[in-house]
């Protein structure tokens, strides 16, 4: 057995993500390779290097490469992907964008969103909107799996593997790169967050997130939102927290005003503690929390940030 | 300019899932199915752009039973100009799915292919980039804004942490997220209208395409269930049992 992992980063550094990717990958057991396309990239190569269980890095350094495009990135993967028996992403927006291209070009199948591996060829993931759990079996040369993050923890760092540098350029020349904005803050990343305070259609406009801001800043917390504070226009979609939006695991999930649709459910029924602030005593999210609060969330956030 | 939008019958999203007993798949006999939502973006995109006169024709395609006409019709009445139905009761994965449309693209020709993120059934996220693939497009996915100058698409797309755009050369594929547009409601003299819009019908079998899968479906089960907790009275309790109890803060 052979795997191929393509590393999540931002070319500076390594993403989370990548070291739970290697955590899957350890599970099917084999050697494994991990390949860090980018450019100006070799800290998050380095960083590869020393993540417990990886046999080599192989480091694609190319402006080809910087902003990920898919067309480029499936060229280099796909070229290189042929001498594995295993491609694996992490199913974040990069992995889910050219991962399904390589597997095309490579004409095997891509299991999606994988939360468990039961073995080299059995997978699970969720469908209809995690509603449903499937067990799915591929006979394909080349199994090609998007992994779930939040399924998996960290594997160790700690270790020395050698990097080796490729020169091939793939340079689709389809796509060019425009602009990127990404949403500044000094807050930690949704999928990578400890703690997760979210926000939803309860909380009745834009503005009043920021009632949620001192309680995320005294815990350390990413700020998130249901799909239905989405769709209301109250914040971006890049907060969205649910089956179309991001999957989280935190430690501790809060989850305010929010009435706990099983689209959102989907996206963070795995936190380990799970609190909900409601003032409807019947919404669905008290049957899933450890601890529910009945209260009307513009006298209980004050409160709580106070309390803190 | 033709814009092709393919489309998926699925489950209605209100409807509550069941998982068969024993365990083969989910229970959609006498459920209420519906157009995928994000296909409906989709195809609400695609009127847009023929409205802004960017596109001169829509054409639908969805791949299924006879019931896919349903939706088919559903698409022609929101606006699109004619669809085709790609006959077979086969249950086909991405792949296979993106084959056959590579085999519609061929025989259009469109300047624009405009499709769902992915389908709320099978959360699989993959026909759109599979497609671009088979066809050397260019793809971009996650939409939430497509501006069509000059021969050229520009696409900002939903990303980790905030928005990419990116620029390709036409023909190309767009994956529609979420807040690319609000889908409009089809009204009764376009629901009319609809019935008497061309709609073919083409067995899929006939493509020259293998339909055949690797992936096997084991089995399907009802997600594990999270027990509820306690209920407490006061931010005070609360702050109380998250520091003493649980330990996480």
């Amino acid at each position: 057995m052979a795997i191929l992992i393509i590393a999540e980063h931002n070319n500076q550094s390594l993403k989370s993500e990548t070291l739970k990717v290697v955590e899957a990958a350890t599970t099917i057991g084999g050697d494994i390779t991990v390949l860090v396309a980018g450019f100006n990239s070799a800290a998050a190569a380095t960083e590869a290097a020393a993540i417990a269980g990886v046999t080599k890095v192989l480091h694609a350094d190319n402006a080809a490469y910087e902003h990920q495009l898919a067309e480029n990135i499936a060229a280099l993967v796909t070229e290189l992907g042929k001498g594995y028996s295993h491609i694996l992403a992490a199913a974040t927006t990069t992995g889910k964008n050219f991962l399904p291209r390589v597997a095309a070009m490579l004409d095997v199948a891509q299991i999606s969103d994988v939360i468990a591996i039961e073995s080299a060829d059995t997978f699970v993931r969720p469908i209809y909107a995690g509603n449903a759990i499937a067990t799915v079996k591929s006979a394909d040369a080349i199994k090609v799996l998007t992994v779930r993050p939040a399924a998996f923890r960290e594997a160790q760092t700690g270790n020395n593997a050698p990097v080796e540098t490729l020169t091939a350029v793939h340079d689709a020349g389809i796509s060019r790169f425009v602009t990127q904005e990404l949403t500044k803050s000094e807050r930690p990343e949704l999928t990578a967050a400890r703690v997760v305070i979210s926000g939803g259609r309860g909380m009745q406009n834009g503005e009043n997130f920021a009632l949620l801001n001192g309680i995320a800043d005294k815990l350390g917390a990413a700020i998130g939102a249901s799909r239905a504070a989405v769709d209301a226009g109250f914040v971006p979609n890049d907060m969205q927290v649910g089956q179309t939006g991001k999957i989280v695991a935190p430690e501790l999930y809060i989850a305010v005003g929010i009435s706990g649709a099983i689209q959102h459910l989907a996206g963070m029924k795995d936190s380990k503690v799970i609190v909900a602030i409601n003032k409807d005593a019947e919404a669905p999210i008290f049957q899933i929390a450890d601890y529910g609060l009945v209260a009307d969330l513009f006298t209980v956030l004050p409160e709580l940030e106070q309390q803190l | 300019m033709k814009i092709l939008v393919p489309v998926k019958r699925v489950i209605d999203y209100n409807v509550k899932v069941r998982v068969k007993a024993d365990q083969s798949g989910v229970d959609l006999a006498n459920v209420k199915m519906a157009l995928n939502p994000f296909c409906e973006i989709a195809v609400e995109e695609a009127v847009r752009l023929k409205e802004a006169g960017s596109a001169t024709e829509i054409v639908v395609v969805s791949i299924g039973t006879t019931a896919v006409q349903e939706q088919l019709r559903t698409a022609l009445a929101l606006g699109a100009d004619r669809a085709l139905h790609i006959e077979t009761d086969q249950n086909l994965d991405s792949l296979q799915v993106a084959k056959l449309l590579a085999k519609v693209v061929a025989d259009e020709q469109p300047g624009l292919v405009i499709l769902g993120k992915q389908a709320i059934d099978s959360d699989n996220n993959q026909t759109g980039q599979m497609l671009a693939a088979l066809t050397g497009m260019g793809q971009g996915t996650f939409a939430s804004k497509v501006q069509l100058a000059d021969g050229k698409v520009q696409v900002t797309r939903e990303i980790d942490g905030g928005l990419q755009t990116v620029e390709l050369p036409l023909p190309a594929v767009v994956s529609t997220d979420l807040r690319l547009n609000e889908p409009r409601y089809a009204s009764l003299p376009n629901i009319m209208k609809a019935k008497k819009k061309p709609l073919d019908v083409k067995a899929a079998d006939s493509f020259g395409v293998s339909l055949s899968s690797n992936v096997t479906v084991l089995k399907v089960v009802p997600p594990a269930t999270r027990q509820g907790g306690i209920k407490v009275e006061s931010v005070a309790e609360l702050v109380d049992k998250l520091k003493h109890e649980a330990k996480v803060i």
